[in-house]
């Protein structure tokens, strides 16, 4: 059975990571799942964690009066669920929901936020990976925001 | 060059405002065509538009036609048994020669499937010629997915990898909700050996090709479908003109190489 | 007696030429004087040519002057270019009649008599090439343009009086005619008032074989060549060719754009006095009771704003992009979609241009302001 350790080394968002850096990162991890439709996070909750889905799809939602549920985007295995953690108010901005089984590794934010501060260079990291991540979201967000396939009418 | 009447044997609704038609000629030989082509598509009196080919070639012509003008609208909402006037085939078609031996990776958006759709039929029926091949497909919602019902088929065979996106998810969407440079990030084609046919709207494509290339595709075996006014199709009204080509003659189907420094130019 | 290719003609010999061409059957047509211009129109008599008429052209500037002889072809060219009569303003091209539950389509006829057009300037004559090769030299060939340029004639001039906008010597397309034609006149007003003739063709020696002539003695040949030599000298604008298209592909962002936009009110003048502007549009009509179709084509100029439209918007839609479409076309990308230049170096656009914008002094300002920017780096 393969350790948390062995299985961050192949997600995307912590490739090249060195091996003392893997190794704080799992000491925050646990490995968890969701059955299809569960909560992993409701919007204004504390944003105490972070997720690597391993295995199922996370639809992030928000919920619109008069429409209901509406799913912003959906995250597939290998990418990371959540940033709220990562800076004040520490607080989830959507809902995420599992879409059928969800097979995930859950992050402690508290344990690796005391950890970035006394590793800085370690907590550098962090920041830089999650930063590119954010910026491919942000991307592909402003692309949809173009409604290109609208007719121009 | 006069247009030659077809008449519609079959309509079908695919979206809120998409129709395909199935035509084949009033008198003459049937229209033989290769993938990435078009015609000028004639309503009686009303006007023309270049529409892509979308049917399997030796069948009947097939178009998929949105409605966003006169000219469409009157096309869409011609019923069996109306006669259109057809001509062509005219343009340059998809690489589906040299893409023989290769992975192909064909990357849709919106009513880009369409014109892409002759490749996948191509390629399914000399399946053993070519390597892996992908269908990576996104619209804007599961509402405006073209040829749903094909799509899911082709999803469930065993040779070819299907998968979708959309902009914006509805009631009861499980998929996959997010852009096309999304799936090409995650396909499992070969970039080094493979060959990509992107055809949708000119931001989507770019972002595309800007993801294949992120991947490792080489620029050389990307390929995109351009489009522009055209009035007549055959290299003299002007009105396609991008720069140094003409997308009715040298086009509609470029190599990104060639078409990438065009479109950083605004307003070329 | 073998047939002489050349001799030489007085200018009453003219009336005999538009008559020899008349009971060919030819629609004669050539330059004549009209709205204060010198334009091309049919011709019924020689007497109908320009006589004694000149032009003084600059940019933004066109006038009529009386010269001080009875020259036939003392000016360079007018607002009008052959193309008019090759490639129409308005043709249609088809009519379709519903029937049987769908239509049938009649291709337009073409049943015009062949035309014989008198005084085309080496420049024009260049120009006829250029399209030949947008219209016949592609995969398809317009069929219309095809039939009217099927047996045309013509009489070919060679300037010696150029105009003050006129260029062909810088772009390689005159003033002498080269090739193409079936008659060549040369005006010689030295001495006795006559025009050298040269026969390019069996037709035109045929038709030379029945003019009032004598033959062309040394003297003739010498005043002729010194004519054209003359006007090739005397040209009113020059022009660096050198790799237009080269320099057009590397200055597409220069600031020079916003200069000329600034400038240009994108009337399309320049689109419709160039005789190699080709651009065109569709219009498909129907009677009242939608039982009868018809495509028309007519001139379209890329200075219009729905020559570039598509989805809901134009691509071009600031002037800046289309005048750069316009001069980067003309001068740059028409060697790449048809092997040729698109300019002749008539400097009609000039003339006609109401903002007097002079395309030379344009290239030549992209030009200088690369040597700049690479003096710069």
């Amino acid at each position: 059975m393969r350790t948390i350790e062995t299985l961050l080394a192949d997600v995307p968002i912590f490739q090249g990571m060195s091996a003392e850096a893997l190794e704080l990162l799992s000491g925050c991890a646990t490995n968890t799942r969701f059955a299809d439709d569960a909560m992993l996070f409701r919007e204004g909750d504390a944003a105490n964690t972070f997720y690597v889905v391993r295995h199922g799809r996370v639809a992030l939602e928000t919920f619109v009066p008069a429409r209901g549920p509406v799913t912003i985007e959906t995250i597939d295995p290998g990418e990371v669920v959540g940033w709220s953690w990562l800076f004040q108010p520490h607080r989830w901005h959507f809902d995420a929901r599992a879409l059928g089984l969800v097979r995930a590794t859950m992050f402690d934010a508290a344990c690796l936020r005391t950890k970035c501060e006394q590793d800085p260079a370690f907590g550098y990291d962090l920041i830089s990976r999650f930063t590119q991540v954010l910026i491919e979201r942000l991307q592909w967000t402003r692309l949809r925001l173009l409604d290109v396939y609208g007719n121009g009418r | 060059m006069a247009t030659r009447p077809f008449r519609v044997t079959r309509r079908r609704r695919e979206t809120s405002d998409t129709w395909t038609l199935e035509l084949e000629p009033v008198a003459g030989p049937p229209l033989d065509f290769l993938p990435g082509q078009f015609t000028m598509l004639y309503a009686f009196g009303i006007g023309e538009v270049p529409i892509s080919i979308c049917g399997e070639r030796g069948g009947r012509l097939v178009h998929t036609v949105r409605a966003v003008g006169a000219v469409t609208e009157a096309i869409c909402g011609s019923k069996p048994g109306s006669v259109l006037g057809v001509r062509g085939p005219f343009g340059r078609g998809w690489p589906v020669e040299e893409a023989l031996g290769q992975d192909v990776v064909v990357v849709a958006g919106g009513i880009g499937l369409p014109p892409l759709r002759p490749v996948l039929y191509e390629c399914l029926r000399r399946r053993r010629e070519y390597g892996d091949i992908f269908l990576l497909y996104g619209s804007r919602t599961p509402a405006d997915l073209v040829y749903r019902h094909e799509v899911e088929r082709w999803r469930g065979r065993f040779d070819i990898e299907v998968d979708v996106t959309v902009d914006r998810g509805e009631d009861g969407w499980r998929g996959n909700v997010g852009v096309v440079p999304k799936l090409i990030a995650s396909a499992r084609f070969d970039p080094a050996a493979a060959v990509a046919m992107v055809c949708g709207p000119e931001v989507m494509m770019h972002f595309a090709a800007g993801a294949l290339l992120e991947r490792g595709v080489p620029p050389e075996q990307i390929y995109v479908s351009m489009e522009r006014d055209m009035k007549c199709g055959l290299g003299w009204c002007g009105h396609c003109q991008l720069g140094p080509t003409l997308i009715c003659r040298d086009g509609p189907v470029y190599g990104w190489t060639q078409i990438e420094p065009l479109l950083e130019v605004r307003e070329l | 007696m073998t047939a002489q290719r050349t001799a030489v003609v007085g200018p009453d010999a003219l009336e005999a030429l538009v008559d020899a061409l008349r009971t060919r059957g030819f629609r004669v047509l050539g330059p004549t004087v009209r709205d204060g211009a010198i334009v091309y129109d049919d011709l019924e008599s020689a007497s109908e040519l320009p006589v004694g008429w000149t032009e003084a052209q600059d940019a933004a500037t066109y006038r009529l002057a009386r010269r001080e002889d009875e020259a036939r072809f003392g000016y360079a060219v007018g607002p009008h270019s052959w193309k008019q009569f090759l490639f129409p303003a308005r043709i249609r091209l088809w009519r379709a009649r519903r029937q049987n539950g769908g239509f049938e389509v009649e291709q337009e006829p073409y049943d015009e008599p062949p035309l014989a057009l008198i005084g085309v300037r080496s420049c024009e004559l260049h120009a006829v090439e250029v399209q030949d090769r947008v219209f016949l030299g592609g995969r398809h060939q317009d069929a219309d343009y095809a039939a009217r340029r099927q047996g045309l004639f013509v009489v070919a001039v060679n300037c010696f009086e150029p105009g003050g906008t006129c260029f062909c010597v810088s772009m390689g397309t005159g003033p002498k005619v080269e090739q193409g034609y079936d008659l060549a006149l040369t005006e010689i007003l030295e001495g006795e008032h006559r025009f050298l003739v040269e026969a390019g063709s069996e037709r035109g020696l045929e038709v030379l074989a029945v003019l009032p002539r004598r033959a062309a003695a040394d003297v003739d040949l010498d005043a002729a060549g010194r004519a054209t030599a003359g006007a090739a000298e005397r040209m009113g604008r020059t022009l660096d060719a050198f790799d237009l298209r080269g320099l057009l592909t590397r200055t597409l962002e220069h600031a020079r754009w916003d200069d000329v936009a600034s400038r240009c009110l994108t009337c399309g003048n320049c689109t419709l006095v160039c005789p190699t502007c080709f651009c065109s549009s569709v219009e498909d009509v129907t009677d009242l009771a939608g039982d009868h179709a018809e495509r028309m084509r007519s001139w379209d100029s890329c200075f219009s704003l729905e020559h570039s439209y598509i989805h809901g918007g134009s691509i071009r839609t600031s002037g800046r992009s289309r005048y750069r479409q316009w001069l980067t076309h003309k001068f740059g990308t028409w060697h790449d979609q048809f092997g040729t230049s698109g300019c002749v170096g008539c400097g009609r656009c000039i003339t006609w241009c109401p903002a007097a914008i002079d395309v030379t002094e344009e290239l030549a300002a992209l030009r200088a302001g690369e040597e700049v920017d690479d003096a710069n780096d």
